[in-house]
């Protein structure tokens, strides 16, 4: 494994203007933006699994679409192999593309019905032009053997309302393998499936890491990132709170909202029970962001001071937190 | 949790008639036994049924169902004639909170008036009468009660999630089935939902079904729990117990199955999926999947037994446990 | 078989089972074979005097003779040809044009949507009856003429029809998807959001038959119609402007207008029939209130 990181994102920010209307532009109405990225740093190194986990809101999928420039950041940048892709226009993406790619959170929705699974695996080879015919049926049946598609023959002719949920996630992500990219984005990749099937999945994405890949994933479920992850970075209102070593992150959080986020997860043993800290009402509106520590209304050990910094990450104990109170 | 039950299913069975002869079977013979205050998770993957079991309960099943069994509510069978006997208890005795109820409210009508209508239409309250009554709901539930004069969409969605179960409050029922009620929620809100089911049930003595797939949910709010696999109950006991020694494989496997923010253990799959439901199969729906078969498991469909305090299961496993057979 | 095989084979079925998809498509179909069928099928010559003006329906002229002396059977067979030729040649153009802006506005979204869509808006105001006076004064009565000004003025409903289409299609996952790979939005567009627009096209095309063969038969009415093709709408005009009314020959002015009202209800009801067949089903198990059926509870099985 290479010591320079395959994703490096550095400061990134993604704002989305509100639409004043008539009325607010004639009243000259101050424009209002949603946050929703508003300043992250992170990296992913091959051969690593990164979890970005947090609530809704909180900006993890946005982060998601940055890196794969699906969206254009309105600052920052983010290095794929070195190469700041933000900047870079959509014919100069083309070949990136091969480097990253993403596993959508539907099954049901990420395959065209008019499409049997060899034209979809098969589709990323035709678009960046790989291979002749004989290497791309040769790519694409290696591709759903990786995926877990085994034997592919089985799997080839079939259409996506023919398989099951696990075995459509399976399609996309053979159909992002293809590619043999360096880089996977997993958005939630197992939340719209059974419990029994999990497992199967995430084991999936486990062994791909361990053959080199790197992979971000962004979940909101805590015990997945905790089972699965390397690292875990903890996002709220478009910034990172607590980042680091997942179990690290887990067993000893060392930011309130992180610690509060973890009390409240249930545990699969009834006998585990604890005092859930239970935060009142729900996240903001990233609109309207609270000056100083974002966090600073919902914490319980905040104070006026809180309301006039706002932290960065610092190290605390072993990994790293963005509070003033540690 | 004393005296009898305040709901007992027995035997239900509900059929889809899909045309051209073909009939699916979603729920074969499932039972639940709910005593007053206890909460039960009913825990099953997509398909098994469960959904399908509360809607039967309320009544609430397309013109192509059939039912058969027995609903026991205080005793009384309120199934046995059909709608007719159904709909005096539909809400004023048993209330459902949907899957994606929060969704469920009509976007033009402030939240205050959608209540009271549920009130109005089940004969308990109206007027003003109505009103003072949805303010109460509402601040049992957490809201501020001069908040009903709001539409849904000023509501944020753990909000409306408690609005919903005000809705449920509204006729005082003795049962409240709820179904995935926090699977849209962030796990803030979840945590709070839970909470507010918890403490509804023990301050007033309702009687909860919580349905979801979700176990740490069971696990943590729940005393007792109902596995359901392919249409039946395959495990049923207290929670601590159904953790502790699981007697059915799937049980088992599902625990497995779930990752734990405390777990050590990696996670396991349960390979193959579900059997279909619309023809009858030969022994017990579970064995192409399980990891303990033997002989038996194909020949023969196990029935739901003692296996230990007021703990029953569906297999033959267990069942030749008791028996001091070997395995 | 494709899901989309699958889901074609069910409209098909629920066509079949709709009467008013039956009925619409079998008038259509013998209207079709007449015209198709007309040089054989036809009594008399289509240029062929055989009797005196506005002769009353008799054994040998069922429908009488018109203003010229021509036998009106015939004149309707043939006129059955150029009001179908003339709707479905104009129905081709504005579903061309629609779906074109319509697919245009409706996956690029933004301001290029913003502009097709005003020109939408624009081409919507434009009234018909002017423009075709204005075209046929300038570039003359000509068939090649009128089919275009059809189609220019009918597309509009199509690219509205077809750009609420394309939106919802392109949110979808695997379009994302594949744009996340690096597909061209010309792959995109062709292999992906054409093939899941194309039934409705169908279903919008044959109602854009309907509208354009009335609105030939109106141009034709109005005297602006081609006067070297016999449409029915010219038969209708040719018998009204030779007084068919004052002489009390309704046979020269009732069987045409009749012929346009069947065929285009049919039109119509065929059309309809298809976009209902197509729309996804709306037959969600509601939660309501319904009758459920009781059943007695089964035995226990014997194997358990």
């Amino acid at each position: 494994m290479s010591d320079a990181p395959l994703l490096e994102v550095r400061d990134l920010q993604v704002h989305y203007p509100l639409p004043r209307g008539l009325a607010g532009t004639l009243a000259r109405r101050e424009e209002r933006v949603v946050r929703a990225v508003d300043g992250i740093s992170l990296t992913v190194a091959a051969g690593e699994l990164v979890a970005l986990v947090g609530e809704s809101g909180c900006g993890k999928t946005t982060t998601a679409q940055a890196v794969m420039r699906m969206l254009v950041p309105q600052a920052g940048s983010v290095e794929i192999d070195g190469r700041d892709i933000a900047p870079l226009s959509e014919r100069a993406l083309r070949p990136v593309r091969r480097e990253a790619q993403i596993v959508f959170q539907d099954p049901y929705e990420s395959l065209d019905p008019r499409y049997r699974v060899r034209d979809t695996v098969v589709e990323p080879l035709v678009i960046h032009r790989i291979g002749s015919r004989e290497d791309r049926t040769e790519r694409v049946r290696e591709a759903l053997e990786r995926a877990g598609l085994s034997p592919a023959e089985l799997y080839l002719d079939r259409f996506p309302h023919e398989l099951s949920g696990g075995q459509r996630q399976r399609v996309a992500i053979a159909a992002s393998l293809v590619l043999e990219p360096k880089l996977l984005v997993a958005d939630e990749p197992v939340s719209m499936l059974d419990v029994s099937v999990r497992a199967g999945i995430l084991d999936l994405l486990d062994g791909l890491r361990r053959g080199g890949l790197g992979i971000l994933m962004i979940t909101h479920d805590l015990s997945t990132a905790t089972q699965y992850a390397d690292r875990i970075m903890v996002m709220y209102l478009g910034r990172i709170v607590e980042e680091g070593p997942a179990r690290e992150v887990v067993g000893n959080p060392r930011h309130p909202y992180t610690q509060a986020l973890i009390s409240v997860v249930p545990r699969r043993d009834p006998h585990d029970r604890r005092q859930p800290q239970i935060l009142q009402g729900e996240t903001p509106n990233p609109v309207d962001i609270p000056a100083g520590c974002r966090f600073h209304p919902r914490c319980p050990i905040g104070d006026d001071g809180c309301r006039a910094v706002d932290p960065h990450l610092e190290p605390t104990q072993g990994h790293r937190a963005a509070c003033i109170k540690l | 949790m004393s005296g009898a039950p305040v709901l007992e299913v027995q035997d239900l069975h509900v059929w889809f008639d899909l045309g051209q002869g073909r009939e699916l079977h979603p729920v074969q013979g499932a039972g639940i036994t709910l005593d007053r205050g206890e909460r039960m998770g009913l825990v099953g993957e997509s398909g098994c049924g469960k959904t399908t079991v509360s809607l039967a309960l309320m009544g609430l099943l397309p013109p192509n169902a059939s039912v058969a069994g027995r609903v026991l509510l205080d005793g009384e069978d309120i199934l046995a004639g059909g709608e007719e006997t159904l709909r005096p208890h539909r809400w004023n005795d048993i209330a459902m909170v949907f899957q994606g109820a929060m969704n469920a409210f009509n976007p033009v009508k402030r939240i205050g008036d959608q209540i009271c209508e549920a009130m109005e239409l089940h004969a308990v309250a109206r007027g003003r009468a109505a009103e003072t009554r949805c303010g109460e709901l509402l601040e049992l539930v957490g809201i501020r009660a001069e908040r009903a004069r709001r539409f849904p969409h000023e509501f944020s969605g753990g909000m409306r999630q408690r609005a919903a179960i005000a809705m449920a409050l509204a006729c005082n029922p003795r049962v409240l089935l709820a179904d995935e009620p926090t699977t849209a929620l962030d796990v803030m809100v979840q945590a709070q939902i839970l909470q507010l089911l918890q403490q509804i049930s023990d301050d007033l003595g309702l009687a909860i079904v919580l349905i979801t797939h979700d176990l740490p949910i069971v696990a943590q709010t729940c005393q007792t729990a109902s596995v359901m696999y392919a249409g039946r109950i395959v495990e049923v006991g207290p929670t601590v117990a159904l953790h502790d020694a699981p007697r059915h494989p799937y049980t088992r496997m599902l625990f497995a199955a779930t990752p734990d923010l405390a777990g050590t253990a990696g996670v396991v799959s349960i390979p193959g999926a579900p059997p279909r439901l619309d023809r009858e199969l030969a022994g017990c729906p579970f064995a192409p999947r399980c990891d303990s078969t033997f002989a038996t498991c194909t020949e023969r469909l196990p029935r739901l037994l003692p296996v230990g305090d007021d703990h029953l299961a569906a297999c033959h496993l267990a069942a030749g446990h008791l028996a001091g057979r070997p395995a | 078989m494709s899901a989309n095989r699958v889901r074609d084979n069910a409209v098909f079925a629920a066509l079949r089972g709709s009467p008013q998809a039956v009925f619409g498509g079998t008038v259509l179909a013998i209207v079709v074979l007449i015209a198709v069928l007309a040089s054989w099928i036809a009594p008399y010559g289509e240029h062929q005097r055989v009797g005196e003006v506005f002769a009353h329906p008799s054994t040998s002229h069922w429908l009488g003779l018109d203003d010229g002396g021509f036998d009106m059977l015939t004149l309707m067979m043939y006129g059955a040809r150029v009001s179908l030729i003339v709707g479905f040649a104009a129905a081709l153009v504005a579903m061309v044009i629609g779906g074109a802006v319509g697919i245009v506005a409706g996956f690029f979204g933004g301001k290029i949507d913003t502009l097709l869509m005003r020109l939408t808006d624009y081409f919507l105001a434009i009234p018909d009856v002017p423009l075709m006076i204005v075209v046929a004064a300038i570039w003359g009565r000509s068939l090649r003429n009128i089919i275009l000004i059809i189609g220019a003025i009918y597309w509009t409903s199509t690219a509205r029809v077809v750009r609420a289409q394309v939106k919802s299609v392109r949110e979808r996952g695997y379009i994302r998807r594949t744009r996340v790979i690096g597909a061209s939005n010309t792959r995109l567009i062709m292999r992906h959001v054409l093939p899941q627009v194309a039934p409705l096209l169908v279903a919008t095309g044959v109602l854009m038959v309907a509208y354009a063969i009335f609105a030939e038969t109106a141009i034709a009415f109005l005297g602006l119609g081609d006067p070297s093709a016999v449409s029915w709408g010219l038969l209708i005009e040719n018998a009204f402007s030779r007084d068919a009314v004052t002489v009390g020959a309704w046979w020269a002015i009732v069987p045409p207008g009749i012929a346009v009202a069947i065929v285009v209800v049919s039109l119509t009801m065929l059309g309809t029939a298809i976009e209902d067949a197509l729309n996804p089903r709306l037959r969600v198990s509601h939660v309501s209130v319904r009758r459920f059926r009781l059943r007695p509870i089964p035995p226990p099985r014997e194997d358990a």
